[in-house]
This record gives C-alpha cells, structure tokens and sequence, in this order.
C-alpha cells in the first residue's frame, strides 16, 4: 500500500498546489480589473516590463528572424523551394517565434524581477505593512503587474514581429540576393490578419503567464534570502513550462477554430 | 462597578505551527490609554502574538476583540476600516524601497484615504517633524538612510492617521543604546500626545521599563506574569526573575 499512499499525496500536493495557483490567478484577475486602481503602479509596471524590455526584445527578435531566414533558405534549396523564404519567415516570426521568444525573454527579465522584489518585501515584512495601511497588496502590487504584462506583451510582439521580419528581409537580400522590394511585397501579400492576431493572442496570454508566475512565487516566497533565490528560479522555470504548454494547446486550438 | 472593556484583548487564543503550539490559551488585555509591554524569549510567540492582533494571521482557536467587539475572522472593507484605528512601526521598519520617504509616510494616505498628493506630502512632513527629522529627508529613499532613521520614519508612519492604538515590534532592536533611548523618548511622546493605547513586544529591558506602565511575562504560549512595569523587579516569579538576571539556567530554556 505505500507506493499507492505516496503517489495520492504526491497528487493531492500538485492538485492543491493547482488549486492555489488557481484561485491567486482569480484574485489578482479581479484586482486588475476592478476598483481601486492604482494608475501610478500601473504605469510604473509599464514602463518596467514594455518599455525597459525593448532592447532584450528587440535584439533576440533581429537575429532570429536572421537565421530562420538562413535555415529556411538551406531547407528550401534542398527542392528547389527557396523562393518561400520570405513567406515562411514572416508565417513563422508572426504565429510563432515572435510571440514565444518575446515571452521567454520576459520570463527571464520580468518573472525574476517581480518575483524577487515581491519575495524581498515579503522578507522584509513590507507586504504586511502594505496591510496594515489599509491598503490590498494584492491590488497594489499583482493587480497592476499582470494588467501591465497582459497589455505589454502584445506590443513587445507586435515589434518582435517587426524586427524579426526586418531581420530576415537583411539576410535576405545583403547575402542572399534577394530583390529587397520583392521580398517586403511577398511578405505583405501572404500573410493575413489572422496570422498576426493569433501571434498577440497567444502573447497576451504569455504575458498573464509571466507576471503571474513571478507575482505567485514572490509573494508567497519564505525562508529569507534563501527563499527569494528559490522563488526566482521557480517563477522562470513555471513561466518557461508554462508558456510552451499553453503555445501548444493555443497553436492546437488556433488550427481546429 | 463594571470593569471597562479592553482597548485590545486576546481571549484563549491558541495557534501552532506545523503541530508545534506557538499560543496555547493566550489570554491577555491592554488597557484603553495605557501602554503595555509583553517580554518573553525568543520563540516564544511574541509576534505572532502582535500579528494575530493585527489580523495578519488567523488564531487555531479563541478570539481577538478591539473594544469589546471580536474581529478575530474580520475580512475585506471590515478588516481595513478596523486597520484604521491602528498604527504599526514593524521591527525593521518594513519601508517601502521604491517610495521616497514622505511617500512611505503619507501611504494610507495616498492609497487608502485617495488625498491629493500635495496634501498628503503635507501631512507627511508634518509626521515628519514630529519624530525629529527634517523636510530634506522627505525626499530621500529608505535605503538612504541609517537604522534609527528608519525606525524615525517608520513611527512617523504609524502616527500619521492619529490611531487608537499603536503597536510596536522590538522597537529599539539594532540600535546602539543611544539611539534606542531616543526611539523610546519618540515612542512616550507620541502615544501620550495622541492618548492612545500601546502594545509593544521587545527583548530590551531598559526599553520596556522606560515605555511601558504594564509588563506580561510570555512563556510556553501563555502569559506567566503581569503586573505594572514598577512590579518587575519584585514579581517573585521565577521566570521572570531568570529574564531580568538573564541567566542560562532556570525554568527558561534557552533558543540554542
């Protein structure tokens, strides 16, 4: 009968563990959404998960779009197919790569970032402060952060596809004598709106996933300096996980819709 | 006669943690007006003691009453309407890193009560100047400033709101002996001018004998003695009598 026991707590764990995920999830939902708002949280969080992330952004989306182009270019050749080039790259920038590198990106700047900073404050006592001062910290610290990561990712993809896009069409024609007007029209002809709204759907929802996962992971961090190490580490690697999985569920649904 | 209602009272309240019983049938009162120290080792349940008061923590059993009323399970706009009639200076001041310091004082303020931010700012030098410290600080950011500053500003927040009871955790922990005694003339100042009640938890026997007018013994999850601060050194209990001596041997055990 021991394995059997083990392997119940080892599932009511991860299930009440799911559970409190969840039910955080909801409360910070709620928090983000309805009153009192705090619009200078608000933009604070903007500022530090969009626009402070640009360049990390900006730079991975340059050099992927880069070598897919290369990659694509060598596959292609392989039937005679490397005409497609341009088409298959901005497919892939706009449905994938742009929206999940952007992500992964942000999980390793944003969620360590939050996570940190809500561990150290609840080391520190600051979150009972916050209580104290008859103010929610839920409202004032997750709140603006997951609506500030809902509403930036979708813009940090929308350039990631923009640059990743330039950074094929550089390839392409400075080494791979590519017409460079032709390329920018093959570009614009192929791909349509929805290749690009379900790119920013699926950042938004990255976006929920990383400022969830390191608001989740600081707020509830323990155990001093130690604890705030572990709950960085945990908040990258859960929003890493999670962002892959729910790439595949959406990309699933996306193609059956 | 009836007796009066306690400002702040906890009635049989027990908590443990991870099966270890922290409280076990707590029972203690502070008195409206007066301040009240509570000493006891470490370990010994003194801010969970402060945090359960606070509603920062939820007690296993019993019940926390503000004037006669029982807010042990108060939630929501009940919780932060009750948070209002309290003043918290945390042990290591709890400020906020990313706030300047008038910020951090005028926080409810700005954040709970939604005052403008000239007048809040207002408000927050005004606090200021009451604890000793001056409109320059104002704009500077914890981080900037030393230890006792902090523990300045830190009471110059809990004082803001003008609160019906003010708590203090180890207030003058880390303070060299000077500036502990200056944090504790700040302390009698402040809760005699606003003629609050006080509840302060500290190792230091100089501070509670200076601050407090009653002292509770906490040991093993229950109050051993009480009696007013001029008591102490007559109380003729033994565990007590082993704290003032600070001795290792007697029926405290040390925390090692």
């Amino acid at each position: 009968m021991k394995p059997v026991r083990a392997v119940g707590r080892v599932s009511l764990g991860v299930l009440q563990q799911v559970g409190a995920v969840a039910q955080f999830a909801l409360h910070g939902v709620v928090a983000a959404v309805t009153p009192p708002w705090y619009f200078r949280q608000l933009a604070r969080q903007v500022m530090a998960i969009g626009y402070l992330s640009l360049p990390v952004v900006g730079l991975t989306a340059v050099f992927t779009g880069a070598a897919l182009a290369l990659n694509i270019y060598t596959g292609g050749g392989r039937f005679n197919a490397e005409q497609i080039m341009p088409q298959i790259v901005a497919l892939g920038i706009t449905r994938e790569l742009g929206p999940v590198l952007a992500a992964l990106m942000l999980a390793g700047r944003v969620s360590a970032a939050i996570a940190a900073e809500l561990g150290a404050m609840r080391a520190t006592e600051q979150i009972d402060a916050m209580r104290t001062l008859s103010t929610d910290p839920m409202r004032y610290l997750v709140g603006p952060r997951i609506l500030a990561g809902v509403i930036c990712l979708p813009l940090l993809t929308a350039v990631a596809d923009t640059i990743g896009i330039a950074g094929g069409w550089l390839v392409a024609t400075r080494t791979l004598d590519f017409n460079p007007s032709l390329y920018l029209r093959n570009t614009a002809d192929f791909l349509n709106g929805w290749d690009i709204e379900s790119g920013l759907i699926k950042a938004a929802v990255f976006g929920f996933i990383v400022t969830l996962m390191g608001c989740w992971h600081g707020y509830n961090a323990s155990g001093g300096a130690r604890g705030v190490g572990r709950a960085t580490t945990l908040a990258v690697v859960s929003a890493a996980i999670l962002i892959f999985l729910s790439d595949y569920l959406l990309t699933t649904w996306f193609s059956r819709a | 006669m009836t007796e009066p209602v306690p400002k702040l009272e906890w009635r049989d309240v027990a908590i443990a943690f991870g099966g270890h019983a922290v409280l076990d049938g707590l029972d203690l009162a502070a008195a409206a007006g007066r301040s009240l120290v509570i000493i006891g080792a470490s370990g010994q349940g003194k801010s969970v003691t402060i945090k359960l008061a606070l509603g920062l923590m939820t007690p296993d059993r019993g019940q926390l009453l503000v004037d006669g009323v029982d807010t042990t399970h108060a939630d929501g706009p009940q919780r932060r309407a009750l948070y209002r009639r309290f003043g918290m200076l945390f042990q290591g001041a709890a400020l906020f890193d990313s706030l300047t310091v008038w910020e951090n004082v005028a926080f409810r303020l700005l954040n709970a009560d939604r005052l403008g931010r000239g007048a809040a700012r207002e408000r927050a030098i005004e606090a200021l100047t009451k604890v000793r410290l001056g409109a320059d600080v104002a704009r500077l950011y914890p981080s900037e400033l030393s230890g006792g500053m902090q523990k300045r500003v830190g009471l110059a927040r809990a004082i803001v709101g003008a609160p019906e009871i003010m708590i203090f955790d180890e207030p003058t922990t880390g303070l060299d002996p000077i500036t502990a005694d200056a944090v504790n003339d700040l302390i009698i100042e402040q809760v005699r001018g606003l003629g609050c009640t006080a509840v302060s938890i500290t190792h230091d026997l100089a501070s509670a004998r200076k601050i407090g007018d009653d002292v509770a013994m906490l040991h093993g999850g229950r109050i051993v003695w009480r009696g007013p601060v001029a008591e102490l050194d007559r109380s003729g209990n033994a565990y007590v009598e082993q704290f003032i001596a600070g001795r290792a041997d007697g029926p405290i055990t040390a925390a090692i």
